[in-house]
C-alpha cells in the first residue's frame, strides 16, 4: 500500500484535506513537514533478531513414556510418593523399573557419551568447540581454548527409533485401565 | 523377478528371516526387521517374529498393519503380550501342533478353549500366518522393486525329526502364504549352513574327513539332534547328513517354568502370594535372571522382582533372589544331568483319558535324550570294519544352536558328558565349532542354503532322514481279541534324494473303488539298509514309529464302485523336499494313471 502511488482523484482530495490540517493541527504539520525531507519516519532501533522456537509436537514424548511405562512402569514408579517406604520396598520396585526401562532405553535409543575421556581427567576445548556438546562451568571467562577437568562425560543420543503409529489411537492414554471379566 | 534368496525359520517360539541377493558377489544374508504391533497401535521393527498369534476382541477395533488396516488378529510381540493378560485368545506353539500324531492338523482347533466368537484356526493355517506376517514385512521393503516374496527362492526350516507329513502340512502352510517355490531345510543342517558360511574358505581347516559333526539344537519348544559326517569324495570335502533324532517336545520354555516354580515356592513359603499377571512376571524375570547366571560365573545370586499387577508398585512389588545353586540343581541338573551313555529317557504311561494337549517329553533331561540319539545312531556310518561295535556314535564336533545353548554352563555340561561317553568308548574328546549368533543362524544358514542350491557353496547332502514303511496285514485266520500280524512294506529308503523316485515290486494293495482306503504308516530313523519293497515282519519296539495313516481314493470312472483294485506303490522325494506317494494301478486303464496317496489324513 505505502509504495504504490495515488490515483489523481485521491490525490486532488489528500492535498485539500492536508491544506486545511497543515493549517490547523501543528502535530500533522510537524510530520508533514519531515516527510517532505524524504527520510521518511525514523527506523526503529534494530529490533533483536526473532528466533524460531520450535512448537514441540508431544507425540513422540507420549510415546516415550508410554513405552517407559509398559516395559518399566515408570510411570506407576514416579506417581507414588516414595517418602512412605522403606528402603527393602524402594530397592524391590527400582529393579523391576531399571530392568524394564534399561532394556526399552536400549532397544530404542542408543544413548552415547558425550566425551570419552575418563570423568577427572584434563580435556582442552579448542577454539570453536561445539557448545551444545560442552558446558563449561565453574569459574568461567577468557578465550579458548580452554583447559579443565571432565565433570560429567554427557550423554548425547546417537540414534534414536520409536515405534511408529499405526490407526488412531489416543497416545495421551500412557496405559489403559485394565477390567479383569471373568 | 527371482532376486533373492531367502530363508525363513518358522520357529516354535520365533521365527526370524534372513534374505541376501542372488548377484554373484553381493553380500551375504542379513536378517529382515520385522515390523510387528507392539502394543495397541504402536509398531516396532524386530530381527525376531514371536510365533503368536491374537485374536483381537471386537471392542478392540482394528488391529492395523501398515499394509492392512482392517485385520483382525495380531501376530507377533504384540500377540506374545497378550497370551500374559487374555491366553484364550492366543495362539503359541502351533509349530509343535504341527507335528501332533494324533489330532486333524488341518483343522479348526486353535486356540485351544477359544471363547465362541473366535474362529479357530487349524495348525497350518497358524503357520500360514506366520509366514504371511514375514512375507508382508518382506514385501513392504522390497516388494516396491517388483520383487515380491512369492517370486522369490524361499526356504523354510523344519525341524530334522519333522516326519513327512509334517513336512508336507509345512508345505502346504508356505504355499497358502503365497510362496510359490518353497524348499524345506531342516534347522540343524541350517545351524551348520550359518557356521560354514562365517568361517568361510576356512572351514576346510577344522572339518576332514571322517569327522562327524553333532548339532545339538535346543530352541524354546523343542530340541533336535541330527548328526552330520564329513567325507572325502575323490578330492573334495562333502557333507552328509547320517542321523536324526526323534521329535522332542523339550526346550528354553520348559526350563524357564521351572525355574518360575522354583521361586514361586520360595515366594510363596514366605506367605505371599502372586497372581496370574504376576506369575507370567516371574517367568520373564526368571529368564533374564538366569541368563546372567549361566553366563556370569562371578555372580552367586541375582535379585528377581516381580511388580503387583496394579497401578500401585512401592510396597507390592515382591522380591527375591535366585542364586547359582538353585539354577545349577534346576536346570544344569534337572534338563542336564550326568549320565552314563546306556541311559534312556523315562516314559510315562499316559492315563487313558488324556486331555487334549500337546505330547511333552515326559522326560525333561537333554542329556538322555542325546544318550538314546547316540545310541540308537550307533551304527549311522555304517560298517565300523570289524572290531568291537561302538556303543554310541562318535561325534568328533559339536555344533550348538538355539537360545538354550547361549549359556555356557549348559554347552559346558553336554560337551563334559559327551567327553565321558566318547572316553568309555575308547574315543577322543569332541571340539566345539564356535557358532554365530544362536538365535539368528538358522534364518541365515537357510538363507545360505538357498545361495548354496544356486551352486554357491557346498551342499549338506542327506536325503529322507527316515525309511517309510506302509502297513500290510497279513492274511490269518480271524482269531477274537488278537490282531493280524502286521508286516511293513519300505517304500521309501532311508536317505532318498530330492527328485529321485523308487518304484516298488509289485505287492497285493487292493484297493476299493469310489471310497477312501487307508494304511496304516510307518517311519524308521535307523533301518538304513531296506530297499523299496522289503517286507519286514518283525522289529524291536523303537525300530519303527507309527505315524498318521495315509489314504488313498480312486475316482470310480471307468470303474465300478466296490471293485477291488490291486495298485503298486510309488515314491518320490520332490524338489521342494517332501515326500510323494502315489498309487499305480496293476492294469491301467489309460498309460500314466496314477493317484496321490494323502499323508497325515486324521488320526
Amino acid at each position: 500500500m505505502a509504495d504504490e502511488e495515488l490515483s489523481f482523484i485521491s490525490r486532488l482530495w489528500f492535498a485539500w484535506v492536508c491544506y486545511f490540517r497543515v493549517l490547523f493541527d501543528g502535530g500533522f504539520a510537524a510530520r508533514a513537514w519531515a516527510a517532505r525531507e524524504a527520510k521518511a519516519l525514523p527506523a526503529p532501533a534494530a529490533a533483536p533478531l526473532p528466533i524460531h522456537a520450535t512448537a514441540t509436537d508431544a507425540t513422540s514424548a507420549l510415546q516415550l513414556l508410554s513405552l517407559l511405562q509398559r516395559e518399566g512402569r515408570l510411570v506407576d514408579f514416579l506417581q507414588q510418593d516414595v517418602a512412605t517406604f522403606s528402603d527393602t520396598d524402594v530397592a524391590a520396585a527400582a529393579r523391576v523399573v531399571h530392568e524394564g526401562c534399561r532394556k526399552a532405553l536400549r532397544a530404542h535409543v542408543t544413548v552415547v557419551p558425550v566425551s570419552t575421556e575418563d570423568e577427572g581427567a584434563r580435556v582442552t576445548l579448542e577454539v570453536g568447540f561445539d557448545a551444545d556438546r560442552f558446558k563449561l562451568v565453574g569459574d568461567v571467562k577468557g578465550e579458548p581454548p580452554y583447559t579443565g577437568a571432565l565433570r560429567h562425560r554427557g550423554w548425547r543420543v546417537a540414534e534414536i527409533d520409536l515405534p511408529r503409529l499405526v490407526g488412531e489411537h489416543d497416545t495421551r492414554v500412557l496405559a489403559p485401565a485394565e477390567v479383569e471379566l471373568g | 523377478m527371482t532376486r533373492f534368496a531367502i530363508g525363513i525359520d518358522l520357529g516354535t517360539t520365533h521365527c526370524a528371516l534372513a534374505v541376501a541377493p542372488l548377484d554373484e558377489g553381493a553380500s551375504g544374508p542379513e536378517v529382515l526387521p520385522v515390523p510387528q504391533l507392539v502394543a495397541r497401535g504402536q509398531l516396532e521393527e524386530r530381527s525376531l517374529l514371536p510365533s503368536f498369534l491374537y485374536f483381537a476382541h471386537a471392542s478392540e477395533g482394528p488391529q492395523a498393519l501398515p499394509w492392512d488396516a482392517h485385520r483382525s488378529f495380531v501376530v507377533g510381540e504384540g500377540a506374545r503380550s497378550r497370551a500374559a493378560d487374555a491366553p484364550a485368545r492366543v495362539i503359541a506353539s502351533a509349530k509343535s501342533w504341527l507335528s501332533h500324531p494324533t489330532v486333524d492338523r488341518r483343522a479348526g482347533i486353535l486356540p485351544l478353549g477359544a471363547p465362541e466368537d473366535v474362529e479357530k484356526i487349524s495348525p497350518v493355517e497358524a503357520s500360514w500366518r506366520y509366514l504371511e506376517h514375514l512375507s508382508e514385512a518382506f514385501d513392504a521393503r522390497f516388494g516396491g522393486s517388483g520383487s515380491s516374496l512369492a517370486a522369490q527362492d524361499v526356504v523354510v526350516t523344519v525341524p530334522a525329526s519333522f516326519d513327512a507329513s509334517a513336512r508336507e502340512l509345512t508345505v502346504e502352510a508356505a504355499l497358502a502364504a503365497g510362496i510359490e517355490k518353497p524348499t524345506l531345510l531342516e534347522e540343524p543342517q541350517a545351524a551348520l549352513y550359518a557356521w560354514l558360511l562365517a568361517a568361510g574358505d576356512a572351514w576346510r581347516e577344522q572339518l576332514h574327513p571322517g569327522d562327524v559333526v553333532l548339532v545339538v539344537d535346543v530352541g524354546g519348544g523343542t530340541s533336535d539332534f541330527s548328526a552330520i559326517h564329513v567325507v572325502d569324495d575323490r578330492g573334495s570335502l562333502e557333507l552328509v547328513r547320517v542321523a536324526v533324532g526323534d521329535h522332542i517336545l523339550l526346550g528354553g520354555d520348559n526350563m524357564d517354568l521351572a525355574l518360575s516354580h522354583l521361586v514361586r515356592q520360595k515366594i510363596e513359603a514366605d506367605g505371599k502370594t502372586l497372581d496370574r499377571a504376576q506369575q507370567t512376571g516371574l517367568v520373564h524375570a526368571c529368564r533374564s535372571a538366569k541368563e546372567r547366571l549361566l553366563s556370569d560365573s562371578s555372580l552367586d545370586a541375582v535379585p528377581v522382582a516381580v511388580a503387583s499387577r496394579g497401578s500401585a508398585l512401592l510396597g507390592s512389588t515382591v522380591r527375591t533372589e535366585l542364586t547359582r545353586a538353585e539354577v545349577t540343581d534346576a536346570l544344569v541338573e534337572g534338563f542336564f544331568p550326568v549320565v552314563a551313555s546306556d541311559a534312556r529317557p523315562t516314559t510315562r504311561a499316559r492315563a487313558a483319558l488324556t486331555q487334549l494337549g500337546l505330547p511333552y517329553a515326559s522326560d525333561p533331561a537333554v542329556t538322555r535324550h542325546l544318550a538314546s540319539f547316540l545310541t540308537r545312531q550307533a551304527g549311522a556310518l555304517g560298517g565300523s570294519g570289524g572290531g568291537r561295535a561302538p556303543k554310541v556314535l562318535h561325534p568328533t564336533a559339536i555344533l550348538f544352536n538355539g537360545g538354550v545353548m547361549k549359556a555356557d554352563a549348559l554347552r559346558a555340561r553336554i560337551v563334559s558328558t559327551l567327553d565321558a561317553w566318547l572316553e568309555a568308548d575308547g574315543a577322543p574328546p569332541v571340539r566345539v565349532l564356535e557358532g554365530a549368533d544362536l538365535d539368528l543362524a538358522v534364518a541365515r544358514g537357510a538363507c545360505s542354503y538357498g545361495l548354496v542350491r544356486r551352486g554357491r557353496g557346498v551342499r549338506i547332502r542327506g536325503g529322507t532322514a527316515r525309511a517309510y514303511y506302509v502297513g500290510i496285514e497279513s492274511a490269518v485266520p480271524a482269531v477274537p481279541g488278537v490282531e493280524p500280524p502286521v508286516s511293513a512294506m519300505c517304500v521309501a529308503p532311508f536317505g532318498m534324494e530330492e527328485g529321485t523316485a523308487a518304484k516298488l515290486p509289485p505287492h497285493e494293495l487292493g484297493v476299493v473303488v469310489g471310497e477312501p482306503v487307508r494304511f496304516r504308516f510307518f517311519g524308521s530313523t535307523v533301518r538304513r539298509e531296506d530297499s523299496a519293497g522289503a517286507m519286514v515282519d518283525d522289529w524291536k519296539p523303537d525300530e519303527l514309529q507309527e505315524l498318521p495313516p495315509i489314504e488313498v481314493t480312486l475316482p470310480a470312472e471307468g470303474r465300478r464302485d466296490g471293485d477291488v483294485v490291486p495298485v503298486r506303490l510309488r515314491s518320490s522325494v520332490t524338489e521342494v523336499g517332501t515326500l510323494l506317494l502315489e498309487a499305480e494301478p496293476l492294469r491301467p486303464l489309460e498309460a500314466g494313471e496314477r493317484w496321490r496317496v494323502e499323508l497325515s489324513v486324521r488320526g
